[in-house]
């Protein structure tokens, strides 16, 4: 089967996230779509996939124009999606969420779950899967409930797979275990389209790639004769380093010090478990783990968020397990929020007004119970310049910036403020090329000025780029320690160690 | 490159942390040790002789003698059975047993209650089991009616408004049409105010608790009205039959059983019924599957060319019809007869069952006992002449409410999308 993209576009508003686009997807091949977030790429499948119709062009399967009325009509024309934010109900067990919408039924509407389960266990043997039928979701691993999202779209017999940057939750094994998968798949003849913004990912799997940059496919090309350089300036529209400048380290005194911590989830369940560690001033200590292995609640202890169960954190020299967040603040910690919608900023405010939620009482801006409006407005103005925060004016909301002008807010707020221990979580995560630069030089910066840093990202090209010492948090332990002064660093060490597997 | 490793050491952690489990298991240790003073110090001292409990009436086919237990013994070793629980509960914790133990606990608790309001006296045990099961159904109905809803992640606060409008709607199409007319009608008023909340807060997404409030108000407001201007001068409007109980043959005639549950007008039978058909939609059935999805996680549903705002308005139009059914009970099902705000917060009652059955038809319904119970024991303790405040006494019902709500309930997780609403991309 042969789909083919002609002249697609689709507007939002003013802004056109797709013109005029081209593209060919053609069975037992893979085509790797490359392009920072916001390129439009994620608008192009939806239009794919059927749930946006397109203001222009037209869709060729096999050659005949189709128009697709909504995702039903698609999956009816064989066209299968693989989101990145899963669509799979948690409650339910694997072969529930494979059937729904598609429900094999017998007298009275039952359900005829048994017929799902063995349809399920001929697709694991035929892709080579191994998922349980009757698993439940919410139980399963992030690459597991990965397969049973391509269960579902093989379910519905679909000859096109739209993986919608789908390595993005895995750990680095179950991203070499997530190719073989497509590679049973190309080899049985399907067509598969893989989103990403990862360079080396779509060198090593896609049969050619396509980059889209600001709505408009600004290269195409065979990866055998592309490399990572040439495809990172097609893709961002300059030259890109990849290497961060870092001096050598020389670490101060030790600034924050975490004995024994354990945390608690809401539900109970252990998050942070007897987790021992600490920062140095003028060093960066990135903490590396798949996603839900507890540094979430790792970094809501640290900043106040949320009690310590057990354990002791010390910040300079202080215990500070039961001090407040504004005290936090004020003795110089700064907290980069690894939500920046949710906890870092308040999307209807205006960009000054986001600036000093967390210093509006200090001298500075505040005298007694009323706010000095004319200061933070002069203040914040000097900040956005400082920082690069590309906004029309101070009072615009902040839900009207980008992503990287948001997060580079929310990083001028926390530096601008004199603080000694910067704890980052996920400080780049969703945001482009050149943001991330910026925000890498930033936290250089505040460490060679003396800061330590706490960095936690899921992304371990990140930490391996920023940190000093490097430890590996899984299932609330920290399993592995690796300090970049000894040497370099194993990434596949890491990465089994991410996995849990101890060495 | 070094590498340090360390151990697991989760087990060695546990007991030094206080969880909100344990903290709760020692809380309803004190609450048990409570219980056992206050029976032991306090009923024990005030009950002399026998408390006579009578299980069958003279009419039955098959006469049990009655239950005699001398008040003050029993009393003293449900205390120790109480104190025994709640010391264990204290020192071990036991969090798998702790809802376990309170419960057995109360259950004591209740029975050395009405153990020291019988003794001396003779109360019908049969009769107040059979009453607890009527008493229960328009709980039972309206939590039936709210896991419909929120299991689509609807909130269904109108359920008291749908409740009073169907009790409102059968009293007065019942006197002129009849019963099975009247009900009929009450099923009708409740799926068309079931459909016009599904209207508001799925295609006009109005928030769902104001749009509840406001059906509430308005049915509060109207019925009173009309009842109070109209029926006040036509009486023959507010006069219809009621429907009475049916004994099942054979089943009937089981000693205790029988009476409750086979000797009952159609609304117990009916609302078992319902529970039935609703667990095996829920449950069983390609539409109640889909139902689940979409309270759990729409936009998954919305992918799979599920049609989320459909499902929504059948399941709330549903629960709706389900209400104006458990409304019908308060006119049709009892008295006849339509009074101002007689569905006394059923409704919301209603709701609690919902969330003490853990949004599941059958759990529901089992809660809706606990406070039918509640409700039937004020009743019958009323006419023993305990020497405790009729007003006190007619509290039994929202007391145990509260404490279900508050503190039995433990961890029960509502569907995800609870209240959210979905607006399509």
């Amino acid at each position: 089967m042969q789909v083919e993209l002609r002249g697609i576009t689709k507007r939002f508003g003013e802004i056109v996230a797709n013109d005029s686009i081209d593209l060919t997807i053609r069975e037992g091949e893979v085509l790797g779509l490359l392009g920072e977030n916001g390129a439009g790429k994620s608008t192009l499948m939806n239009v794919l996939c059927g749930l946006y119709s397109p203001d222009a062009g037209e869709i060729l399967i096999n050659g005949e124009p189709t128009v697709f009325r909504g995702p039903a009509d698609a999956i009816q024309a064989g066209i299968g999606m693989v989101h990145q934010h899963f669509m799979l109900v948690p409650v339910f067990s694997v072969t529930e969420n494979v059937v729904l919408g598609v429900e094999p039924t017998g007298l009275l509407d039952h359900l005829d779950l048994e017929k799902g389960r063995r349809e399920v266990r001929e697709i694991n043997e035929a892709y080579g899967l191994h998922v349980d039928p009757d698993g439940l979701i919410e139980t399963l691993p992030v690459g597991v409930q990965q397969r049973v999202e391509i269960i579902k779209v093989l379910f519905r017999s679909a000859d096109v797979l739209i993986l919608d940057e789908p390595t993005a939750v895995l750990t680095p094994q179950e991203v070499e275990e997530f190719f073989q998968i497509i590679d049973y798949l190309r080899d049985a003849g399907k067509a598969l389209v893989f989103i990403t913004h990862k360079l080396n990912e779509i060198l090593e799997i896609s049969d050619r790639i396509s980059v889209l940059r600001r709505g408009k496919i600004v290269g195409e090309g065979d990866p055998a004769e592309l490399t990572r350089p040439k495809l990172a300036e097609m893709m961002v529209g300059r030259p890109v380093t990849f290497d961060v400048a870092k001096a050598p380290v020389d670490p101060g005194p030790v600034l924050l010090d975490v004995q024994d911590l354990t945390v608690l989830r809401d539900n109970d369940e252990i998050a942070v478990d007897q987790v021992s560690l600490n920062v140095r001033s003028g060093e960066i200590v990135g903490i590396a783990g798949v996603q839900g292995n507890g540094q979430s609640a790792l970094i809501e202890t640290l900043t106040g968020l949320r009690r310590a169960a057990h354990g002791t954190v010390r910040f300079d020299g202080h215990d500070i397990t039961r001090v407040s967040v504004r005290k936090r603040h004020t003795m110089g910690i700064a907290h980069i929020p690894e939500d920046r919608q949710r906890a870092g900023l308040i999307g209807k405010f205006s960009v000054a007004e986001n600036m000093v939620l967390n210093n509006y009482y200090s001298s500075r801006f505040s005298s007694g119970p009323q706010v000095n409006w004319s200061t933070v407005h002069k203040s914040t103005a000097r900040a956005v310049q400082d920082f690069d925060v590309r906004t029309p004016s101070v009072f615009e909301p902040v839900a009207h910036l980008s992503g990287g002008n948001q997060q580079k807010l929310v990083v001028a707020r926390e530096l601008s403020r004199e603080a000694r221990l910067i704890i980052a979580g996920q400080p780049t995560r969703g945001l482009d090329v050149g943001s991330i630069e910026y925000i890498h030089e930033r936290l250089i910066e505040s460490r060679e000025q003396g800061c330590g840093v706490l960095l936690i990202s899921s992304e371990l090209d990140e930490i391996m780029a920023l940190a000093d010492r490097i430890l590996v948090m899984f299932k609330g332990h920290v399993v592995a320690e690796y300090d970049t002064a000894e040497g370099p660093v194993n990434k596949s060490s890491i990465g089994l160690a991410m996995a849990g597997a101890a060495l | 490159m070094s590498m340090t490793t360390e151990e697991p050491t989760s087990e060695t952690a546990a007991p030094r942390i206080d969880t909100g489990r344990n903290r709760q298991a020692r809380t309803n240790g004190v609450i048990l040790l409570a219980l056992a003073a206050l029976a032991a110090l306090v009923f024990a001292p005030d009950s002399s002789g026998i408390a006579t409990f009578r299980l069958s009436r003279p009419t039955d086919a098959i006469p049990l003698s009655d239950l005699a237990v001398p008040a003050e013994l029993s009393i003293q070793i449900a205390a120790a059975l109480l104190a025994f629980l709640g010391v264990r509960q204290f020192l071990r914790g036991g969090a798998r047993w702790t809802s376990v133990s309170l419960g057995l606990g109360l259950l004591i608790a209740v029975a050395a209650f009405l153990v020291w309001a019988t003794a001396g006296k003779a109360f019908s045990l049969t009769g107040m089991l059979q009453a607890t099961l009527v008493r229960a159904m328009p709980i039972a109905l309206g939590g039936l009616a709210g896991v419909l809803c929120e299991r689509v992640a609807v909130i269904n606060i109108a359920i008291e408004g749908m409740l009073l409008a169907g009790a409102f709607t059968g009293a007065l199409v019942g006197s002129l049409l009849g019963g099975i007319g009247g009900l009929a009608a009450a099923v009708g008023i409740g799926g068309l105010f079931g459909f016009i909340l599904a209207a508001l807060v799925v295609t006009y997404r109005m928030d769902q608790i104001i749009a509840g409030v406001v059906i509430n108000l308005f049915v509060l407001g109207l019925t009173s009205y009309v009842s109070s201007q109209i029926f006040q001068e036509h009486r023959f409007l507010n006069n219809a039959p009621v429907f009475r109980a049916i004994k099942i043959p054979i089943l009937g005639d089981i000693p205790v059983i029988g009476p409750v549950f086979f000797q009952q007008n159609i609304f117990v039978y009916g609302a078992i019924v319902m529970v039935v058909v609703a667990t095996y939609y829920l449950f069983h059935t390609r539409m109640g599957l889909r139902a689940r999805a979409v309270g759990e996680h729409p936009r998954a549903a919305d992918t799979l060319g599920v049609n989320v705002y459909r499902t929504r308005y059948i399941n709330v139009t549903l629960g709706g019809m389900v209400a104006g059914f458990g409304g019908a009970w308060f006119t049709l099902g009892s008295v006849g007869r339509f009074d101002e705000g007689m569905t006394g917060g059923r409704g919301f009652i209603g709701l609690a069952a919902m969330i003490f059955g853990r949004w599941h038809p059958v759990g529901a319904f089992c809660a809706a006992l606990v406070f039918g119970f509640a409700d039937s024991l004020q009743q019958k303790l009323a006419l023993l002449g305990v020497p405790i405040p009729s007003e006190f006494l007619a509290m039994a019902p929202y007391v145990a409410t509260i404490i279900v709500v508050a503190g039995l309930v433990g961890r029960a997780r509502p569907p995800a999308a609870d209240g959210k609403p979905y607006v399509k991309e």
